[in-house]
């Protein structure tokens, strides 16, 4: 916890603006889980998610919205498994389609916060597509990717964001594949809202989600987390706590980052933490639907 | 209305209209694509929405979403992207969120001829994606019935929570006719009643018949939708307690109500010796068959299957009864033949098929029924 | 004959994509069903090529209810090309009628045929090609009176671009025309 509050401060004070002890103890945070629900979680102990999934929670409780008024969808995977432990309205659909149906859902229910949540091999393999393209659109969906560089619940087959070299149960000589930069794939296809942390910046976490959840557009927040069962295991990684100090280890804040010499940047391997884009030009595609309609209406200009 | 010569594709953009689709996710793919141009020019006038999404894979999803979110929603689509559609239909019907898919059937396999019609998707319909689940497939002989069709596949869809697979095909897709359509206040629609309160509603009740109420998201009910098996909350189970009734119920919730569902159309000589099973444009060529058969003294009946899925077993084994020889023309290798032998015997169905995009012709349906 | 129920006339209009005779179908089958009532049924076949290939559309016209929807053995055929004519000439009825494109086309038909200069009569009364088809649907209907005149010319006119009206109500005149000196030819 000390370890946790140091790296805190290394952020403005003036942007941590949630009072600390509401995350914690608030019981309005426990509400956002479902009582109806059994726990634990289908999670390892010591998994990355349950991380993320508070700083879920406590983003939309800090943005003041109603259980009703959020809606949380997913692919299949490990981090696809979220929504059913949280009261809100929730759609667990198939692997890699999450944006899809959360494309037609937000259509339906502009007024609604659509957040939807993915894994890595979820958001940039099978659901690739559907990544760039609803980022394209700029449709109002908050997207969350926890990439932990593995495939997870199917037992450590390598993803699109595996680091080359590295073992998975497929890959059983070292991964030969280059990783998709999650984040600029991102921005290059039109996000508006583009954020990068990892499990360990909580704090980070929280103020990145609720950010992008505010943000009218297509939204990403890139969670970057680890798989200590399989990934940890293949790759003599160590615990779950080792992987997770290593993550602090190994990332850099961005403000830190453009601090470094240009020739530094150039061979740095950390994580880059931070806010890496922001477009507020762009209008949000529900939006344009709206004027479209009011335009084929008559109601618009023609 | 006034009459209009109307395509079949666009009586099908009608019908949706008049049904009250607001959502219609779509991929450009021959020949269908007049529904799409046809409601992404319309759906905007009635505050719809039409997106034009990156695959079939996408548009079943965003058709399923939107329905969730309490929209009626359909998507086009032909043999290929029919194909990519499976795992998500498998999805609606697993998690019973209604939705009507049309498939204007084109020549396969593959690529196939794409401007060609075809009935080789018929199996498909059924079985496309894995899994045992309910389906419900109605096949157009018109373009009036196009237009008729739509609007009951969303009245079913509605009604029993389940995808509506719309099968036609090039023919009848392409074939203008003229019709004029009934002003839509006149039609029947269904829409969603959910009786209980939120903090009642249990949306895969077992307990309220074989039919559930479905509330779309954001109006209070919050809940789980998963696609994996699951309990009357919806959360996931690996309970046989909770998944066999599960089972049990969704199996069923077409079979207890197939006096709604199934629908032919029968055109009965009552000493015939001889009867065709026909659906789709076969359907068209088989009447004209009929027609000659008749003038020549040929005592012939014939029974029309609007319905395909669930297939109409009684009426057909009904008619099998009745008859020495049943035709069955299609324009494929012989598939839903294989459903009338499975009613009447193999032994007195005779198959006229022909799988190159060309119709089944009246000479071919004349010379089976010459014997 | 299988296509000779009650009163069934059965057109084919065949040409290379892009000579419009998709829309000729079209607008015949409007002529039949909106202005003269009758039961109709129009359907085409045509390639993956937007341009160029062989196209046909068939329109099926009868008093009594149409099943089978498409061309059986031709009553009637119009055509503009010569690959058009080779592949859907065979299989027309022995009294049928075939209206061949005099400058386009050069085979022989076994069944009965005249030659008209569409395309020529087109480029003369309109400097346009493209009229070609409204031409077509002129000396169809004036030689067969398939569907009344006043049918023809309604639907040419509703289906008219705007600005084009006159254009292709002359193209239309022009066939009428054409089909008067054949049979005073005759």
């Amino acid at each position: 916890m000390a370890e946790h509050i140091l790296d805190a401060h290394e952020l403005d004070v003036d942007e941590i603006r949630i009072p600390r002890e509401n995350w914690f103890e608030s019981s309005e945070t426990l509400q956002k889980l479902r009582k109806n629900k059994k726990f634990p979680t289908i999670w390892c102990a010591g998994c990355g998610n349950g991380i993320v999934m508070g700083s879920l929670i406590r983003a939309i409780e800090h943005l003041g919205l109603s259980n009703d008024e959020v809606a949380l969808v997913s692919g299949i995977g490990c981090a696809g498994r979220m929504p059913v432990y949280m009261d809100f309205n929730t759609l667990h659909t198939n692997h890699g389609r999450a944006l899809a149906f959360a494309t037609g859902l937000k259509i339906a229910r502009p007024d609604m916060k659509v957040i939807a949540i993915m894994g890595d091999g979820d958001a940039l393999a099978i659901g690739g597509n559907h990544f760039i393209h609803a980022a394209r659109r700029n449709i109002g969906i908050t997207s969350i990717v926890i990439n932990n560089a593995i495939y997870g619940m199917t037992g450590g087959q390598y993803s699109p964001t595996t680091p080359i070299g590295k073992q998975a149960t497929t890959a059983p000589y070292g991964n030969i594949e280059p990783s998709f930069p999650l984040c600029e794939l991102a921005i290059a296809a039109g996000a508006t809202y583009v954020a990068r942390s990892t499990v360990y910046h909580v704090l980070e976490l929280d103020k990145y989600i609720e950010a992008a959840i505010r943000k009218d557009g297509f939204s990403l927040v890139e969670a970057v987390s680890y798989c200590h069962t399989t990934y940890g295991r293949l790759n003599k990684f160590g615990t779950a706590p080792e992987m997770m100090r290593d993550l602090k280890k190994n990332s850099i804040s961005k403000a830190a980052y453009e601090k470094l010499s240009a020739k530094r940047q150039a061979g740095n391997s950390k994580i880059v933490r931070g806010v890496l884009h922001v477009n507020d030009e762009r209008e949000e595609f529900t939006k344009l639907c709206r004027k479209l309609t009011e335009q084929a209406q008559g109601g618009g200009r023609q | 209305m006034a009459v209009s010569l109307m395509q079949g594709n666009e009586a099908i953009g009608w019908g949706a209209l008049a049904a009250g689709c607001r959502f219609f996710a779509g991929y450009p793919i021959t020949p269908s694509t007049e529904i799409a141009e046809m409601l992404s020019r319309e759906l905007p006038k009635v505050g719809g929405t039409f997106i034009q999404m990156e695959d079939e894979i996408a548009s079943m999803a965003a058709i399923i979403g939107a329905s969730v979110g309490g929209l009626k929603a359909m998507t086009a689509t032909s043999g290929p992207g029919f194909s990519l559609m499976q795992e998500n239909l498998g999805y609606a019907a697993m998690t019973e969120v209604p939705c009507v898919i049309v498939n204007v059937q084109r020549l396969g396999p593959s690529t196939g001829r794409a401007t060609a019609g075809s009935q080789g998707d018929v199996m498909q319909a059924r079985w496309g994606t894995h899994g045992d689940h309910p389906i419900i497939a109605i096949s157009p002989t018109s373009v009036r019935q196009s237009f008729d069709l739509t609007i009951k596949a969303f009245n079913l869809s509605e009604q029993y929570r389940t995808p509506v697979i719309l099968l036609t095909e090039a023919i009848i897709g392409h074939m203008r006719e003229p019709v004029d359509l009934p002003e839509f206040e006149t039609l029947e629609v269904v829409e969603r009643v959910v009786t209980s309160s939120p903090d009642e509603y249990v949306p895969f009740s077992n307990e309220m018949g074989d039919v559930p109420p479905l509330a779309g998201f954001g109006q209070g009910y919050r809940y789980h939708i998963t696609g994996l098996f699951h309990d009357q909350m919806g959360f996931p189970t690996q309970r046989l307690d909770e998944i066999n009734p599960w089972l049990e119920r969704v199996n069923n919730k077409l079979n207890n109500h197939l006096d709604e569902i199934v629908m032919v159309e029968e055109d009965i000589q009552e000493d015939a010796t001889v009867a065709i099973v026909a659906y789709g444009a076969s359907a068209r060529s088989a009447r004209h068959a009929l027609k000659v058969a008749r003038s020549q003294g040929h005592r012939a009946s014939m029974l029309t299957l609007l319905t395909i899925w669930p297939f109409p077993e009684v009426q057909v084994e009904k008619l099998g009864e009745r008859v020495e020889r049943v035709i069955v023309p299609e324009m494929n290798l012989g598939q839903l033949a294989l459903e009338v032998e499975r009613m009447v015997g193999r032994r007195k169905v005779v198959r006229v098929n022909r799988a190159d995009g060309e119709m089944v012709t009246p000479q071919m349906i004349l010379d089976a029924i010459e014997g | 004959m299988i296509s000779s129920l009650a009163d069934r006339i059965e057109i084919s209009l065949v040409g290379k994509g892009g000579q419009g005779m998709i829309l000729a179908g079209m607008i015949l089958a409007e002529a039949a069903s909106i202005y003269d009532h009758k039961n109709t049924v129009q359907t085409q076949t045509y390639g993956p090529e937007a341009r160029g290939g062989a196209s046909k559309s068939e329109v099926v016209i009868s008093s009594g209810e149409i099943d089978h929807p498409e061309v059986i053995n031709a009553d009637i055929l119009v055509a503009l090309s010569q690959e058009a004519c080779d592949k859907y000439s065979p299989g027309m009825k022995e009294d049928s009628l075939s209206i061949l494109d005099e400058e386009n086309i050069d085979c022989t038909p076994a069944t009965p045929f005249v030659r008209v200069p569409i395309t020529r009569l087109a480029l003369e009364t309109t400097g346009r090609v493209i009229t070609a088809n409204t031409v077509a649907l002129g000396v169809l209907v004036g030689l067969t009176e398939v569907v009344s005149r006043q049918s023809i010319e309604k639907a040419v006119l509703a289906r008219a671009p705007r600005g084009t009206r006159q254009l292709n109500r002359s193209a239309l005149l022009k066939g009428f025309e054409a089909a008067e000196a054949l049979k005073m030819h005759t």
